[in-house]
């Protein structure tokens, strides 16, 4: 690794804590910001000189509060800046400000950094590019090209969260337990929701938006560790780890989508599979159960299973039955139904996944899944009409060209058969 | 004599890496375990799964089990096992077992992520 790369890993895994506490200190994310972004700016001058220091979140902070402050008291008397090295000389000071910050105000720093993201006043595409933006310090061009939008409107979609928050006057305590509950709620959320953002793009996209996987089990694994024993933010990141240890089977070299029954399984990175399976399984302690704790587990069963048919279809459909109480959801009915058509044929499938069709009927896996059901049974021309649908409902071109594979396959099929019908 | 060499590091730090990154790292250090390895001097080597993932057993009386790693910082790290267990159940059982024969103290519990067995140093 080099020099830079080492420092620009030091950086960013220093900045949760870094901005929480510089923003506990100037209660302004615009002020918390560039304080960090002006002791950024003097640790890549100082660090590869002088080594980089014990602590690199004290230093930051340190560094960052005291040019803040610095340039505050320069534009009310224009006093010239102090010298670097004043500055960088900070050995002892890191050691009395590190020993100050204790485990509390870690704590309460990252998780007001997190709710402020995640204020209820925000909608969640606000709450996603802040968190973004403020926590895990992606660039606004990053941002936007991950959402597929100009740099600008990204720009003014940050800009606008800020000034909400600012305008809200968010309180800067550490919220009650209640809140902190209901908030805790809304970190989740927002962290699956940047996880889905990565993994819904298709094979041409998924380059550019795949990191934003990365990001939110990078930020699900900092909510863990500050809620240690709260199994539904285990099964959080176990569930962004197995669902993200599959990602280097999910597309061809055409970038077109594997099924997971299709998917080369040596591809899937088992380190991140080992991970998730020990946290479900940390979870599954506690007997508490919730939707991210069963969505994993469903996950878990899919990554113990080397060979496609070695799958336990029946637990997972027991699992979307569960989930089915905890969560009632059309979509969930729908995954329920894939497990149901292993387990008792595609004719009890299909059955269940009729009612559903007026609340699904503008959802591309809905007809998807419908058609490959009534290809099993054979019934191809009803197979043909529900593909016709999910192509024109595909939100990728990865998803259209999967279906159009299905069609070759009905057309493939169905030929000889006709042909031997009409002898 | 046998010596333990224990690793700590900033795990958000190390966490950060690319997988590029942590690839390096680890080809680096390939290069002097094999030269431990063909002197015969190379026993197990583990790299340990996030403390996300641990689950300390307080050996109080009686014992608590806890989610997280070992914080206290007034004991020691005097000694540890590897055990093959088929769920964190098994292993926490083991460690209980542990605990009732030398009360006191904790154990931490930490899956193993990477195991490489080594070969009995001579």
């Amino acid at each position: 690794m080099t020099d830079t790369a080492w420092i620009d890993a030091a950086l960013n895994s220093a900045r949760p804590q870094a901005v929480g506490a510089l923003l506990r200190y100037f209660r302004n994310l615009d002020t918390a910001e560039e304080a960090f972004q002006n002791a950024c700016l003097r640790a890549l001058k100082s660090w590869p000189q002088n080594g980089p220091p014990r602590d690199p979140a004290a230093w930051l902070i340190m560094v960052g509060r005291n040019v803040a402050i610095d340039e505050a008291r320069r534009s009310r008397r224009q006093e010239p800046l102090p010298e670097d090295e004043a500055i960088s000389d900070l050995d002892d000071a890191e050691e009395r400000l590190a020993e100050r910050l204790d485990g509390s105000h870690y704590r309460d720093d990252i998780l007001r950094l997190l709710f402020i993201c995640c204020h209820p006043e925000l909608p969640a595409t606000q709450q996603i590019a802040l968190a973004l933006r403020v926590v895990s310090g992606l660039t606004v061009k990053q941002i936007a090209r991950a959402f597929l939008v100009s740099e600008a409107a990204m720009e003014q979609r940050i800009t606008r969260a800020k000034a909400r928050v600012a305008d809200a006057n968010v309180p800067f305590e550490t919220p009650g337990a209640i809140e902190r509950a209901e908030r805790l709620a809304a970190v989740a959320a927002m962290i699956y929701l940047i996880f889905n953002e990565g993994y819904s793009a298709g094979g041409d996209t998924a380059e550019i938006r795949g990191p934003l996987c990365e990001e939110a089990i990078r930020l699900a694994r900092l909510l863990l560790r500050l809620f240690q024993s709260e199994p539904e933010v285990m099964g959080l990141t176990a569930l962004l780890l197995l669902q993200h240890a599959r990602a280097p089977a999910r597309f061809d070299a055409d970038g077109a989508l594997v099924l997971l029954d299709d998917q080369d399984r040596s591809l899937w990175n088992q380190k991140l599979i080992a991970e998730g399976l020990a946290l479900i399984d940390k979870a599954m302690r506690h007997r508490r159960s919730g939707p991210y704790q069963i969505q994993a587990a469903i996950a878990a069963l899919h990554a113990r299973a080397a060979r496609p048919e070695e799958t336990d279809w029946t637990q997972i459909d027991l699992l979307y039955g569960a989930l089915e109480i905890v969560q009632p959801s059309p979509v969930v009915t729908l995954n329920r139904a894939v497990a149901v058509s292993k387990v008792r044929g595609p004719e009890a499938a299909l059955q269940m996944i009729e009612p559903l069709s007026s609340r699904l009927s503008n959802y591309f896996h809905y007809f998807g899944v419908r058609g490959a059901f009534l290809m099993q049974l054979g019934r191809n021309d009803e197979a043909r009409i529900a593909f016709d649908r999910a192509i024109a409902l595909a939100n990728t071109s990865a998803e259209a060209a999967h279906i159009r594979m299905h069609l070759d396959r009905l057309v493939r099929d169905s030929a000889p058969r006709n042909a031997k019908a009409g002898k | 004599m046998l010596y333990a060499i224990l690793c700590y590091h900033d795990e958000d730090f190390v966490g950060s890496w690319t997988r590029e990154q942590d690839a390096a790292v680890m080809q680096k250090l390939a290069v002097v375990q094999d030269r431990l390895t063909k002197q015969g001097r190379l026993g197990p080597v583990a790299r340990l799964l996030p403390t996300t993932s641990a689950t300390t057993l307080r050996k109080d009386d009686p014992p608590v089990v806890l989610d997280g790693p070992y914080a206290e910082t007034k004991e020691q790290l005097l000694g540890f096992y590897l055990v093959d267990c088929g769920n964190l159940d098994e292993a926490v059982d083991v460690a209980r077992d542990l605990g009732a024969a030398n009360p006191g103290g904790a154990y931490e519990i930490r899956p193993v992520g990477l195991f490489q067995p080594g070969g009995e140093p001579k």
